[in-house]
């Protein structure tokens, strides 16, 4: 079936299964790699990305309820030469390690950002809590983050 | 040798500099093997045991080979070279040879144009199973006497006694190493018989060597190439699905790519060892430790995989770092129809540590002494033979020092608020402050760095000054814990030059730098790394006839005398250097020897707060003190530092497959409890830089030490405040409760 969104700015139209998720058709529809799948369980967060202002897992959405909606990967936020402010955060305050997570962290913590630019602690634990790092044991993510609320 | 001095390099040792692989990590160009693709690529499919031990009765390819879309469907038979592998003992069929011996065990391969079409070919497989009973419990199979390895410990007077004595049951549950990422593998054949891989792996030319094997080609006609991998931990040091993904490859003509879901890679790859363990320590009166004995089985699953060896780690540090003259250790690693285990940071250590840390705390007990006076009485120190081992300690090792200077960090300040995210239980409104409990809990362990026992250990690299900058070649897999960044900086330091590409290269092109495991690579590749860069900045001054070297050029006397250009206008200037670290050896008859070249030592201070009613534990501060030889960059050694510490956190209070007769209850992120943001306590930190006699410039490996005595201090911290035993982890809130 055929579904019309808007993705990271530009009106796209596609033709998707009915079984197919969004991050499936990310992946391997769009050839946006940037979500990354971990557990298909929208348990883990590394496939985050925010649907019509609100984060979710995009490995639990359906790609035909996409149909209508305004989506941003992480591939929306930045990019090599002009990195989003939270991307710039993660590398400088060493909140990226295997970096599998990272694309999720980004999107999530922009989307946090987006509507409290000045979080405090428990405020960017708690909306972060619904992605996993396996690595940083998340003290690097959290300094940096909080370093860019100014604290 | 040339001095190098550095000092005028950006970037060199001892800064926080960034990662290479840090923007295309935050932007999601990273490529990892699960995003590769290849121009007419099929999708491979694993059909897997149901049970965890059956024979196969028969098995009917016929239905999935004839689906369309389905290109090729292997099973044992296709297998053209060596039928079974493994890196100690080739003992694991590359396919199932008629019996399934785990649950998920591989049975045949299917490839086919996409995802979907392979799955479902794979449920078209008809497969007929007689189950058999299954060898589930480790006590039984060293009772059958199912042995991968027996590895005993005598040392000393055997009758030495002493009249405080504390004995203690000890029971480690199965971790899963749970890496983001999970198993992947992409295989481009060459069109000449041979093919490139790109796969998930710590150790690419030990996985090389057992994959052209089982393949029946030249060993060259194999590449495995280092790649992009999200979170290792142990698990990618054997191998999963490459010898599949190879087949399929070879079979069909076709690149061939697959992606394990997180479900089967539960049972797709090792786990840490569960284990049982037994002690008795003996003291007298002072304190002063007389004797040590020790029983512990791990369960080693049904195939040998790096068992062997991690028996032998948890039988050395079976002590801890305590000097003891009088030690009797014996361990077993036994064969099970369980699932999988193998390597996990810490390696065997962290079940020993367990053991042993809740024995000092018991023996305390007993003597009416503070427990870390105790670890002070006792504590080893450079020149103190091994407690277990008699290998003379030859390396820093400030036991004392990370003691002192962990209690000297302040505590967390007393749960002053009702805000639920800082209790137990947290937003589900379980609890009140007033039924909180808080405890403190204190551990030490002793690592080795390297392999050990005579493993014939050495790591290649190659460094090349070319006109625009240094380029490092090596095979060492980066698995995220920022070895790059390190090779980076010790090669700007050493040839002193800030342009500094460390360059990835696949089998062919280099000799090992073994595995990326073992707290090894930075003080191993690290060591080649630096021997190499050391002997191209000495050839550039030969060269250019100058006093020192920058990234302008050769200098002589304060004046530039050659730039960069002209130096290499002769060509490019190129080392190589296979690095060792000082010979290990065998163990004698009763584990005695010089079996290890290095070692490191950390400890850890855990501020627990527990509702002991309904037995929820909030881990709020875990402290630690850690040998660290010289912090070559700050900002990585924090961040290895909390992540080891969050694992053994995991291990302390959650992570735990439930096995139930070999079947693995909770494969998913749903029921696999990983340990979330909001689980995660502070941690405060004290580096101490006690230089190694052989790491670049004193580095010791650090990745593995957060992991192994941060679990036993979470429990010692839940005893304090609850006054139970707790001789369990995972410690489950039944366990507490006692319900």
């Amino acid at each position: 079936m055929e579904v019309r969104f808007r993705l990271n700015g530009e009106d796209r139209s596609v033709d998707v299964g009915p079984a197919q998720s969004l991050l499936s058709l990310l992946r391997d529809g769009l050839g946006l790699p940037g979500s990354k799948n971990a557990c298909e369980q929208g348990e883990c967060g590394s496939c985050t990305v925010v649907m019509d202002r609100q984060a979710v897992c995009s490995c639990l959405v359906l790609a035909a309820d996409a149909d209508g909606a305004d989506i941003t990967s992480v591939e929306g936020l930045g990019s090599d030469d002009a990195l989003h402010p939270v991307q710039q955060a993660l590398i400088d305050g060493g909140g990226v390690q295997c970096g599998f997570c990272t694309p999720g962290f980004v999107v999530a913590a922009a989307h946090l950002f987006e509507s409290n630019p000045t979080p405090d602690t428990d405020e960017i634990r708690e909306a972060l809590s619904g992605n996993i790092c396996r690595c940083t044991g998340y003290g690097g993510i959290l300094r940096s983050l909080e370093g860019l609320a100014g604290r | 040798m040339t001095t190098t001095t550095g000092a005028r390099v950006r970037g060199g040792v001892g800064e926080s500099v960034q990662r290479p692989d840090g923007v295309p990590k935050v932007t999601g160009n990273f490529a990892y093997v699960s995003d590769l693709t290849a121009e007419g690529m099929l999708w491979g499919a694993t059909l897997r045991s149901p049970y965890a031990r059956a024979r196969l009765v028969l098995i009917d390819t016929e239905p999935a080979l004839t689906m369309p879309g389905v290109h090729a469907v292997l099973t044992q038979e296709d297998v053209p070279g060596r039928k079974t592998f493994g890196q100690i003992s080739a003992d694991q069929p590359v396919l199932l040879d008629g019996e399934a011996r785990f649950w998920g065990e591989p049975v045949a391969v299917v490839a086919a144009d996409d995802p979907e079409t392979a799955r479902l070919a794979v449920a078209a497989i008809g497969v007929e199973w007689e189950e058999l009973e299954p060898l589930v419990d480790m006590e039984e199979a060293l009772d059958r006497d199912e042995v991968f390895r027996y590895a005993p410990v005598r040392r000393g007077d055997q009758t030495a006694t002493g009249s405080v004595v504390a004995e203690g049951f000890y029971e480690v549950g199965m971790q899963d190493q749970a890496p983001l990422g999970t198993e992947a593998g992409l295989a481009i054949p060459d069109g000449e018989g041979g093919l490139d891989l790109w796969v998930t792996s710590q150790w690419t030319h030990e996985d090389h060597d057992q994959i052209w094997r089982s393949l029946n080609v030249a060993s060259d006609q194999v590449r495995q190439h280092p790649s992009g991998i999200g979170g290792a931990f142990g698990a990618r040091e054997d191998i999963s699905l490459h010898l599949h993904v190879c087949l399929l490859a070879l079979r069909t003509g076709r690149p061939v790519k697959m992606v394990y879901n997180r479900e089967e890679s539960f049972p797709g790859h090792v786990h840490r060892h569960p284990a049982r363990l037994w002690y008795r320590h003996e003291a007298d009166p002072d304190g002063t430790l007389v004797r040590v004995e020790a029983k512990m089985i791990l369960d080693g699953g049904a195939y040998t995989d790096t068992t062997p060896a991690v028996v032998g780690n948890a039988v050395y540090f079976a002590v801890g770092p305590y000097n003891v003259d009088s030690v009797a250790v014996d361990g077993y690693g036994v064969r099970t129809n369980n699932p999988p285990t193998g390597a996990m940071r810490g390696f065997g250590v962290v079940q020993a540590c367990f053991a042993h840390e809740s024995q000092m705390d018991r023996l305390a007990a007993q003597l009416g002494m503070d427990p870390l006076e105790l670890r002070r009485r006792n504590a080893m120190t450079t020149g103190d033979p091994m407690p277990t081992t008699g290998q003379i300690i030859e390396t820093s090792l400030p036991t004392v020092e990370v003691i002192d200077r962990l209690v000297a960090l302040p505590l967390p300040p007393r749960l002053d608020s009702d805000d639920p995210r800082n209790l137990p239980g947290g937003t589900g409104l379980t609890t009140t402050p007033e039924y909180v409990t808080r405890g403190v809990g204190y551990a030490v362990s002793i690592k080795n760095i390297a392999f050990s026992e005579a493993f014939d250990d050495f790591a290649e690299a190659r460094v090349v000054l070319t006109p625009s900058g240094v380029e490092v070649y090596t095979a060492a897999v980066e698995v995220g814990q920022g070895m790059v960044t390190v090779l980076q900086q010790i090669a700007r330091t050493a040839v002193g030059v800030e342009q500094v590409a460390v360059i990835p290269a696949d089998t062919s092109t280099i000799g090992s730098a073994g595995s990326t495991s073992a707290s090894r690579q930075t003080q191993m590749t690290g060591g080649a790394v630096l021997e190499a860069a050391q002997a191209v900045r000495k050839a550039a001054l030969a060269r250019g006839g100058g006093d020192d070297l920058s990234s302008e050029g050769v200098w002589r006397a304060g004046q530039l005398v050659m730039t960069l250009d002209d130096l290499c206008s002769a060509g490019p200037i190129s080392e190589h250097t296979r690095f060792r670290h000082p010979l290990t050896v065998e163990p004698d008859e009763h584990g005695q020897g010089d079996l290890h070249a290095d070692f490191a030592i950390a400890a850890h201070r855990a501020v627990v707060d527990v509702d002991t009613e309904l037995g929820l534990v909030r881990v709020v501060q875990v402290d630690t003190a850690q040998d660290v030889g010289f912090v070559l960059n700050p900002q990585s050694v924090r961040g290895q530092i909390e992540g080891g510490i969050m694992q053994g956190v995991g291990l302390a209070v959650m992570e735990e497959l439930i096995v139930d007769r070999g079947v693995i209850l909770n494969a998913s992120f749903t029921d696999y409890l990983l340990p979330t943001f909001l689980d995660a306590p502070d941690v405060e930190m004290v580096l101490i830089e006690e230089p190694s006699p052989w790491g670049p410039f004193g580095a010791k490996g650090l990745g593995e030490p957060p992991t192994i005595s941060s679990t036993p201090a979470v429990a010692a911290a839940i005893r304090n405040a609850t006054g139970l035993e707790l001789n369990r982890v995972p410690i489950r809130p039944q366990d507490i409760t006692g319900t």
